[in-house]
């Protein structure tokens, strides 16, 4: 029945894909749909692209096994829009820029920082799809005793077939279906849940560590949280996912709307984990002992409802935890493509074509290599890599006109350096324990004051270097569409 | 831009005053070359004429000038344009820096409170701990109003600048 729901969420995901085929023809509507989007379908695809593996399945797995500390991660990346909105949506719509390194070569007017933010936008969504691959291999491993690399490839294959053969168009359909089949997968399940959780007459969690914040069994719990609010509210607005939906809104005044949609389609899904959460926490504290926390939303259905509603519950929870999948994975894949090709390749649709299969081939590598952590806490990574390397870009080039290239690359280099090695060796090698195991698994709370000090103190130390024409792109940020006023002639590249 | 279909020289114009005078007086700071043949600096009356022109002595031009929109003053960054430009930029920065703070107290507060005072952990209302109700309810329906409140306040501050910039 599981296994139904799966195939049942591929084909539509591949044949509304191939829907919007014959809409996209030329390089624009292949990048960014030609923004003909509408504001909902804007907001909901943001949302379904948005909302992965880590949302759909981490979650829960994290809060069944720490408890109220883990709550932060949810209200996390919600709260990253609500920063995102107010510090860099409108200005970036307005930048015309499709991608950060777009960004970065319009405000800096320099290929090397165009350069490094490439760079940094493949590693981050690297780390991004890597844990989305895992996780398809754990589920597909649990439905069906597959070898744990089958999952991540079965979704590799399916996201470079739609990615080729649609192009962003479909995508943006397939992303908004998505979110409504993610919100609908959870929702509808959870009340069946709370009604046989009645039924039981209501059984309570007495486990005090687990249900006060900062009592956990995490070690420095005060330092972690605070990191994790550090990377999450701030690492939203640096995903390399993120701003290219921003540039389907037709201007800023629709960006800005278009984020106080995903908000409330965010807030209404991030209701949902915790429920799942506290009640496995009552019905299967089993899993922590076998490590399969991330599995607890998958499992709840079917044994505590049971029966043949528990199994279609079940496939439905599946489906959607494969939709989260598909989604996150084929937005990622997207952006990094669009990158790689463009910055590395030589742009058009046929280098965007090899770019797409190198984007998904190594974070499938990596997943294979990689230690199992819990989705979410890879994820969290990510975030934290975004965090400490395009918030600064971003806030301080749309904000403080005194910034340079210089100080701009500096900043990158070192905490972005400093971050991925943080990452590399949690991912990799596994934490540490004490004080140096927290900073490398929680890195933003000390590299985003990094990153932000770097680039303050090298944009004041070049003063010569900032750039020519940093007035004209000023205007170009912030002055609103509907002012008849000169926003200078630079086009991203790739674009028609 | 469209200097073509709205020629200055024939725009009532605003309020007498220093304004235009004073950015002209500023203009060659940020560009040094007002002259240069750019469509936007030809005679305002002139434009379409091609073999007329018009002869005056640079001070008579100066005080004769029409007074233009603010969009030009923006377009040719003068002195007045910059300030047009600084003034928007500030007001929109104050706006998200106090969204910020805002959210900062709120955010950055509650481990603190947790913290200090871990009693609070043992509340219950409506048999839901204190922690959980507004981690994991009441926090997103308050990120959403906040969100609505900002998004309204933008939008009126850039329509205030777009009605003091391009008065017409």
């Amino acid at each position: 029945m599981s296994l139904a729901a799966v195939v049942l969420v591929v084909v539509a995901t591949v044949s509304i894909g191939t829907f919007g085929l014959r809409l996209s023809r030329t390089t624009s509507d292949f990048y960014v749909a030609s923004r003909t989007v509408s504001p909902l379908w804007n907001a909901s695809a943001i949302g379904g692209e948005y909302l992965s593996a880590a949302s759909f399945l981490g979650i829960a797995g994290l809060i069944l096994a720490y408890g109220a500390d883990m709550l932060w991660l949810p209200v996390g990346w919600t709260g990253g829009y609500l920063v995102l909105l107010v510090l860099v949506s409108a200005p970036l719509r307005r930048s015309g820029a499709y991608t950060l390194p777009d960004f970065a070569e319009a405000r800096l007017e320099s290929m090397r920082v165009r350069r490094a933010a490439s760079v940094l936008v493949v590693l981050i969504g690297w780390f991004y799809l890597m844990p989305q691959f895992q996780s398809a291999g754990l589920v597909l491993r649990t439905l069906t005793g597959a070898p744990v690399w089958a999952g991540g490839l079965l979704v590799a294959v399916v996201v470079v077939v739609n990615v080729l053969s649609g192009g962003m168009r479909s995508i943006t359909f397939v992303q908004a279906f998505q979110y409504w089949l993610k919100l609908t997968a959870l929702a509808v399940p959870v009340i069946f849940l709370l009604l046989a959780w009645r039924g039981d007459g209501m059984p309570g969690i007495t486990d005090q560590q687990w249900l006060v914040p900062l009592a956990g069994t995490r070690e420095h719990p005060v330092y972690a949280t605070y990191s994790v609010i550090l990377a999450t509210f701030l690492g939203t607005m640096g995903l390399p996912h993120v701003l290219v939906r921003f540039y389907t809104n037709p201007d800023g005044r629709a960006a800005r709307r278009t984020t106080l949609v995903v908000l409330g389609l965010l807030g209404a899904f991030y209701l949902l984990p915790a429920l799942y959460g506290a009640l496995g926490r009552i019905y299967a504290p089993d899993l922590l002992v076998s490590g399969h926390g991330d599995a607890v939303v998958l499992t709840l259905p079917e044994r505590v409802v049971g029966g043949a509603l528990g199994d279609l519950l079940g496939a439905l929870v599946t489906g959607g935890a494969f939709a989260a999948f598909l989604s996150t994975s084929s937005g990622l894949t997207v952006s990094v493509a669009g990158v790689i090709a463009q910055d590395i390749l030589h742009g058009g649709v046929r280098s965007f074509r090899v770019a797409t299969v190198l984007a998904v081939a190594m974070p499938l590598m990596l997943a294979t290599m990689a230690r199992a952590l819990p989705v979410a806490d890879v994820v969290g990574l990510a975030f934290a890599v975004a965090a400490s390397t395009f918030c600064p870009l971003l806030v301080l080039g749309i904000w403080w006109r005194r910034l340079t290239d210089a100080g701009a690359l500096a900043g990158l280099l070192v905490s972005g350096g400093l971050a991925c090695t943080a990452v590399m060796w949690t991912i990799v090698s596994g934490p540490l324990r004490g004080w140096p195991g927290v900073l490398l698994a929680q890195p933003a709370a000390w590299t985003v004051p990094i990153a932000f000090g770097v680039m303050v103190v090298v944009s004041l130390l070049t003063p010569g270097r900032v750039p020519a024409g940093v007035a004209r792109t000023m205007v170009r940020l912030h002055a609103p569409e509907t002012l008849d006023v000169d926003r200078g002639d630079w086009h991203p590249r790739g674009g028609a | 831009m469209n200097d073509d279909d709205t020629p200055p020289a024939v725009e009532p114009t605003a309020p007498p005053g220093e304004r235009s005078e004073s950015s002209d007086a500023e203009g060659p700071r940020a560009y040094p070359h007002p002259e240069e043949p750019s469509k936007r600096d030809e005679p305002p009356s002139g434009a379409r004429q091609s073999n007329r022109v018009l002869v005056t002595s640079p001070r008579t031009r100066a005080a004769t000038r029409p007074r233009h929109p603010g969009t030009r003053e923006i377009d040719e960054q003068t002195g007045l344009g910059e300030v047009y430009m600084r003034s928007l930029i500030r007001s929109q920065l104050r706006l998200a820096l106090s969204v910020c703070v805002a959210v900062t107290g709120v955010i950055g507060g509650l481990p603190a409170l947790f913290l200090l005072a871990p009693g609070l952990g043992d509340l219950r209302l409506l048999g839901v701990p204190l922690p959980w109700l507004l981690l994991a309810v009441l926090i997103y329906p308050l990120f959403v109003v906040c969100a609505w409140w900002y998004v309204r306040q933008a939008e009126r501050v850039e329509q205030d600048f777009a009605e003091l910039v391009d008065h017409r």
